[in-house]
């Protein structure tokens, strides 16, 4: 990939961009490469500008800078609208998975339906051969022609996380010009390509929150979703009440506004009863999980159990633990040593070393070995 | 890759015989046609004299041009300049539109009837986007008494390229004591437009979309007709149009509009024959098309299609990928689609408004150009349909 290509027949790349400091930098590095490169941004529902906006061609300052970066790179740059199949699939699955009582990280769903789907067809229709975008990640083609994902090379920034849900048909098409660098190291060649992007601050994660408060968004578009109801123990004790499940976070001690002799914990959610279960430090943790939905990105599940390190969220360090496969695209995880907030709806992404073999989505977390 | 322009309805490249006019005037004569001196009277000698050849191509005395930055401005002159006069002599106001007009018009329209309370009715349209004499006559019935009422419809749409028969509508509005304004921009240089045969009492040109430059245009305002200036200053226009005079854009505007209608019937043969063979080998190649606008009561060079079940933004960047410059009513920079509004009031269903295309041709439109873009269109088409069918 190092090498520069030229002429007529040059690899043609549609690149996601941002505006932000990562998708710019992959698209100049591969301007640089010689690819032929058209940058693509989706516009995605969100609250601020979506529906009953006043303006239909408001242009956020993300859209401009982007628009901005392509012109100086001199490649075309085009903005799809992406609103109702985002707003269908990514938002209606996070409220959706909230009411259920799951934690659900939705940028997950989002690389599985929207951007390596959607996206990457609509760059395949335009006769691109490849999607690229600005995530920490590497691939690698092994010699049977495989690719094998790796983690970024700056594993404080690596995404591999969230990209464990592509599988070989679209991992063939990715391509992830700055996983190979660090943080800092992009910066340095925004600021060596010129773009006016440099210091720029990291996007956040939920891109369709108007201000960043899952909480503040679930009672305004799904308010079915917050109901109050009782904190219990696990025997059943009721200790006070909750304001809504999705208030909570598994493993939290402060703000649940119960006295009791010694400090209680989210233990755990009971959706069916509407309950956020509590209980003492000793409590907490849990040994292992399972975890369902389960992508293979080799295509293929590993024949029987086998040790990983095994990510519960996307900013956890990877735990070692055995992982065993179950029939219909489900795995148990044993970790090694008890992990504090085994949260459904966040995904369980399994590493051998740098290379992430995949990963599913946590149904429940487990007690005691099976 | 080889580019073809086919969005001459939005812009046109400046003739080089129209720079070539204009060239002096950014640099030896430069004087302010105001000023008393020499270089005063070299400008509005230039000025005047280009202000004749434009009053003698549309038939109208020189006095009843006013010189503008384009079409935009030219719209917003005849409506708030009416309004305003109203305001100042205690008059109701009524403004009678369609729904199917350039922005310009319509939402200066709105604004009137928010700020200045001016009462707006809106006639309908047929199938092609033209205004029926009949529906006019009803829609002008029972207008305020001692009021001030102007009708403006667009000659030429934009969109859909149908041309509204003027004269029996201005004919119409003139019967009811309203006067009549036309939004001509896209008709002024394709058309030999007489205001005199049109029966119209103010009309609106933009140079740009005749080969001349960018940021000048007229307003014809017949002789007697009170418009109260928005852009105050000077007494430049006759006090219809403060600020110094763009001398090298005015000269431009005379020079591009003569130019056009010298070559007005060699060009007007060439493009309808082109756009005939474009939209024929269009409707043949693409399933679920359809030709929007008038067949033949239209814009010579102008061809306006709509696909069923295709969004117009990925068409377009379809075809600018394949080297094909294109545009369409719906489409938006910024990824916000929206169904085009004058399909809608044409009675196109859900299925088609997102789905408009308009390939407007020029003088640098050749045979090999149409060749190629119904090479590429039913591609584009497939393709696009076949990945949003199952989105």
């Amino acid at each position: 990939m190092t090498n520069r290509t030229t002429g007529p027949d040059r690899p043609r790349v549609v690149v996601a961009m941002s505006g932000g400091v990562d998708s710019s930098v992959a698209a100049a590095l591969l301007v640089e490469r010689g690819y032929d490169v058209t940058g693509m941004m989706m516009r995605l529902w969100s609250e601020d500008c979506g529906e009953g906006g006043s303006n239909r061609c408001c242009t956020p300052g993300q859209m401009a800078d982007a628009r901005r970066i392509a012109s100086q790179l001199g490649i075309p740059f085009y903005v799809i609208d992406t609103q109702d199949v985002f707003r269908q699939t990514i938002v209606q699955f996070f409220i959706d998975r909230y009411a259920a009582g799951e934690t659900p990280n939705p940028c997950l769903e989002c690389n599985r339906h929207i951007r390596f789907e959607w996206l990457l067809n609509h760059a395949l229709a335009l006769g691109a051969d490849y999607l690229a975008t600005g995530h920490y990640a590497r691939t690698e083609r092994a010699l049977d022609g495989r690719v094998r994902l790796l983690a970024g090379l700056d594993r404080g920034k690596d995404q591999s996380y969230v990209l464990s849900v592509l599988t070989q048909d679209k991992l063939r098409h990715a391509l992830f010009p700055v996983g190979d660098f660090t943080k800092p190291e992009v910066r340095a060649l925004a600021g060596k390509f010129g773009l006016p992007v440099a210091h720029k601050h990291d996007s956040q994660d939920l891109c369709f929150l108007a201000d960043g408060d899952y909480r503040r968004f679930l009672a305004q578009h799904a308010p079915d979703a917050v109901r109050p109801g009782p904190i219990r123990t696990r025997d059943g004790r009721e200790l006070g009440r909750h304001t809504g499940l999705p208030n909570y976070t598994i493993g939290q001690r402060k703000g649940l506004g119960i006295s009791a002799p010694e400090p209680l914990y989210v233990l755990e959610t009971d959706a069916a009863h509407n309950a956020l279960i509590v209980g003492t430090r000793d409590e907490l943790g849990n040994a292992g999980l399972v975890a369902g939905r389960v992508n293979w990105v080799s295509g293929e599940a590993p024949a029987g159990p086998f040790r990983a390190d095994v990510k519960i969220r996307y900013k956890a360090r990877p735990a070692p633990a055995s992982v065993t496969p179950l029939p219909d695209d489900r795995v148990r995880v044993r970790f090694d040593a008890p992990q504090r907030d085994i949260t459904p709806g966040q995904g369980a992404v399994f590493y051998e070393g740098d290379e992430c073999l995949g990963g599913g989505i946590i149904a429940r977390a487990e007690a005691d070995p099976a | 890759m080889r580019r073809i322009y086919l969005d001459h309805s939005a812009t046109t490249p400046l003739d080089p015989r129209v720079l070539d006019a204009m060239a002096p005037y950014f640099s030896e004569i430069y004087g302010n046609s105001m000023a008393v001196h020499h270089f005063g009277r070299e400008a509005e000698h230039a000025l005047e004299t280009a202000r004749e050849t434009v009053a003698r191509l549309f038939n109208c005395a020189p006095g009843e041009i006013v010189f503008t930055s384009g079409g935009t401005e030219s719209d917003n002159i005849a409506l708030r300049g009416l309004a305003q006069h109203a305001r100042l002599t205690d008059r109701p106001f009524t403004i009678v539109t369609s729904p199917v007009e350039h922005e310009a018009i319509s939402a200066t329209a709105r604004q009137l009837r928010d700020v200045l309370g001016a009462a707006l009715r809106i006639v309908p349209v047929d199938h092609f986007g033209r205004v029926d004499p009949d529906d006019l006559r009803a829609t002008l019935q029972n207008l305020p008494a001692n009021g001030i009422a102007l009708v403006t419809l667009i000659d030429t749409n934009n969109e859909v390229g149908s041309r509204n028969p003027i004269p029996a509508l201005a004919a119409i509005a003139h019967e009811h004591g309203a006067l009549f304004h036309t939004d001509a921009v896209q008709a002024a240089g394709q058309f030999a437009l007489d205001v005199q045969q049109l029966g119209v009492d103010m009309l609106s040109i933009s140079s740009h979309k005749f080969y001349g430059p960018k940021g000048a245009g007229a307003l014809f305002v017949r002789q007697g007709i009170d418009l109260v200036t928005s852009q105050t200053g000077a007494s430049h226009e006759d006090h219809r149009r403060a600020g110094t005079h763009n001398v090298p854009g005015i000269v431009g505007t005379a020079r591009a509009l003569e130019l056009a209608r010298a070559e007005l019937p060699e060009t007007t043969r060439r493009l309808t024959a082109l756009r005939n063979r474009l939209i024929e080998g269009a409707l043949e190649r693409v399933t679920d098309t359809q030709l929007t606008g008038h067949p033949t009561d239209r814009l010579p060079g102008h061809a306006s299609l709509v696909f069923k079940n295709v969004e117009s933004n990925l068409l377009l960047m379809h075809l600018d990928q394949r080297g094909i410059a294109a545009s369409s009513g719906s489409a938006c920079k910024v990824g916000d689609p929206q169904p085009s509004p004058i399909l809608e009031a044409l009675g196109y269903g859900p299925e088609w408004t997102r789905g408009g295309l308009r390939l407007t041709l020029g003088h640098s439109t050749t045979d090999e150009d149409i060749d190629a873009v119904l090479a590429a269109l039913p591609d584009a088409i497939a393709q696009i349909r076949r990945i949003t069918a199952h989105a």
